[in-house]
């Protein structure tokens, strides 16, 4: 039981979708930028570990990436930033999300320790499915932080069986082959899918990658998700108009998915 | 030869890990082709047929095997050792590349795939892959760093020629490990009817192995080939090492032979104690990239540094997994040599032995120079000549400040 376990559950009594926001720790005015996001509607909020080689993001993600990395973003950083938004921020779930090779050399208990800490709640590692999280989820189980995996349109039911082995919060369906901020999958393979990984996994599915406007979250949202997840879009306009133009949009999309569901 | 249980020749396990290093970090997307390509390659591999075409084409097409040349003049100038080359120079397109593709597209026809891509540093392995890939007339598009698209103009051209359509990468910082990113990026966007051609013994279980396995027709050839010659096997086997497949090809099948000293040669640059290398088992820690663990170039947050090296096909922050555990484990010896280094041997063996090597294999030379003089006239090296120089003489005549 942890802050995803408690929204999800509340989300499910209001008989709506969850929003979930991304942005990349570095990029801009983050500290602002994830104090404002709960106001503005995010019912859980992801916060990207900047790493220097990330193959399964799009140009938007790559960009904040190196950007933030530029600012001198570190993982210690991100990790300073999530303690911060935690001691204003009781109740949101906080999710890190990136690459395995920054939690590596940070050393997986050290960092599960670390991330206990600062308040966060779950973890998105990328490049590590089932078959090599074994060590990181079992340290980061013992101070109550889940693995969130992934699954996308190439898992079927043999591999969702794995996928849902371990897994706990929630789960990440990747709505397309493809990179993130890339266009989204139909509608209505996506909410046959939605409905297939609830099933096998008994965990609420968030859908990300590609969704970017108010109209195609509302679509996600009234497809029997239970939550949807915007990052690039959210990416771009911090980077185009900083804090207020993201937390605009955000707020819009917010909008949008609580009418749709 | 029958396999100790402790054999080093063993590995990968089941999981595709040497040791603690290697493995499959991929995103989710790609699992189901990893796994699938492994199946795949298992049954090629038991298949007859598919062995005695890879042996046909490498024989007819590629110019195998190549030839073991005693280096009469190298071995004079040095005055220690016999200094032995494996020519692998002289395959079709120039390198021990073409070894690789070759298995890997066959594969990909046996598997159905209908279109190939692959990523490349300076040329060399986009080439190689280009010219099977035209052979056996599938589709094929190269990613290559926006810098050395610009640096290696006559090899982007000769993969037009070839029908491929070159990807000029511009991604983070525009080098050979960010378009080994887009190879990957597109490879999730289009998994079904794609087969990533990887150029190295790098990435997710099954490639190191499969890689290494296509390569080491490079050792078994230099094996029997010594035998044949001169009736023993050598004190030493050499080899550069960026990602590590023309080293791997060769020490494989010398593994369980424990007299044989397996030497790899990494890339100084200039000097390990500058920031300036591509030296990852000499200056590097064991990470997580492009679907292994192993040792990579990377600093105090876990960020990857990019190697540098005067030779672009060393120019790697990361090194196939088995050289990981080889290194750790203490089978093979790493070494390495600057550019500076590379330069000086790069001449010499063109004067002395009328042969031009590439600058990779440049590197091995320079300490096969000082080996030869440790393990004196008695000695017998066997290095690989992995390539050849054609594609590093507008560069080495730049450095030297000739106009060409």
């Amino acid at each position: 039981m942890n802050r995803l376990t408690t929204t999800f559950a509340r989300l499910k009594a209001d008989n709506r979708a969850g929003f979930v926001t991304y942005i990349m720790a570095g990029d801009g005015e983050t500290a602002d930028l994830l104090d404002a996001l709960p106001a503005a509607g995010a019912d859980v909020i992801e916060l990207g570990m900047p790493f220097t080689d990330p193959m399964a993001d799009g140009p938007a993600i790559q960009a904040a990436a190196l950007r933030a990395l530029d600012n001198g973003m570190t993982l210690r950083g991100t990790l300073a930033l999530a303690n911060q938004f935690r001691a204003k921020h009781p109740d949101t779930p906080l999710v890190l999300m990136g690459y395995a090779n920054p939690v590596h050399h940070f050393g997986y208990a050290n960092f599960a320790k670390a991330a206990a800490k600062a308040g966060v709640d779950g973890l998105i590692c990328v490049d590590l499915p089932p078959e090599e999280d074994t060590e990181l989820r079992e340290a980061l189980a013992a101070v109550n932080i889940s693995i969130i995996r992934l699954a996308t349109p190439t898992t079927n039911d043999d591999r969702l069986k794995t996928v849902a082995e371990g897994s706990s919060g929630f789960v990440y369906y990747v709505s397309t082959t493809g990179v993130t901020g890339m266009g989204k999958g139909a509608v209505t393979d996506v909410a046959e899918a939605v409905k297939r990984v609830q099933t096998a996994t008994g965990l609420p599915v968030a859908v990300g990658f590609g969704v970017r406007t108010p109209e195609e979250a509302a679509e996600i949202a009234s497809g029997g998700a239970d939550a949807v997840v915007v990052g690039s879009a959210i990416v771009s306009a911090n980077h185009d108009g900083g804090t207020k133009t993201a937390l605009e949009l955000v707020s819009r999309i917010s909008a949008a998915v609580r009418a749709a569901s | 030869m029958t396999v100790k249980p402790n054999a080093f020749s063993q590995y990968p396990d089941a999981q595709g890990r040497f040791g603690e290093f290697g493995g499959r970090y991929v995103a989710e997307t790609l699992m189901p082709n990893i796994l699938a390509l492994e199946k795949a390659y298992e049954d090629a591999r038991a298949d007859p047929a598919f062995t005695a075409e890879f042996e046909d084409f490498l024989k007819h097409y590629v110019g195998r095997p190549s030839p073991l040349y005693f280096a009469e003049r190298l071995t004079g100038h040095f005055g220690g050792a016999q200094i032995w080359l494996k020519r692998d120079e002289l395959n079709h397109t120039g390198a021990h590349k073409i070894n690789n593709c070759l298995g890997q597209v066959l594969l990909a026809k046996r598997m159905g795939k209908t279109r190939i891509i692959a990523e490349t540093g300076a040329g060399q392995h986009g080439v190689a892959t280009a010219t099977v890939a035209a052979r056996f007339g599938l589709p094929c598009e190269v990613f290559m760093g926006a810098t050395d698209v610009k640096r290696q103009a006559p090899n982007v051209f000769r993969m037009k020629l070839l029908g491929a359509k070159v990807h000029a990468v511009t991604s983070g910082r525009g080098t050979l490990k960010d378009a080994m990113n887009e190879a990957l990026r597109d490879w999730v966007t289009y998994p079904d009817e794609t087969f990533y051609v990887i150029g190295t013994v790098a990435g997710p279980h099954p490639y190191p192995m499969m890689v290494r396995d296509f390569q080491s027709v490079i050792g078994r050839e230099a094996r029997e080939q010594m035998l044949e010659r001169i009736g023993r096997l050598p004190d030493a086997a050499v080899a550069c090492i960026g990602g590590g497949s023309n080293a791997m090809g060769l020490f494989h099948p010398f593994l369980e032979d424990e007299d044989v000293r397996l030497i790899g040669v990494e890339a100084a640059g200039k000097g390990l104690d500058t920031p300036d290398h591509a030296a990852s088992l000499n200056g590097g820690e064991p990470g997580i990239l492009h679907g292994n663990r192993t040792y990579l170039l990377q600093d105090a947050d876990g960020q990857i540094i990019e190697g540098h090296s005067i030779s672009a096909g060393l120019d790697y922050p990361g090194i196939g997994p088995e050289h990981a555990f080889l290194h750790d484990v203490k089978r093979a010896e790493y070494v390495s040599a600057t550019d500076d280094e590379a330069l000086e041997m790069f001449q010499l063996c063109s004067k002395l032995e009328g042969i031009i090597p590439a600058l990779e294999p440049a590197h091995s030379l320079a300490r096969v120079r000082d080996l030869a003089m440790e393990l004196g006239p008695d000695g017998i090296i066997l290095m690989n000549m992995c390539g050849r120089g054609d594609k590093d003489v507008p560069q080495v005549a730049r450095m030297l400040g000739v106009e060409v």
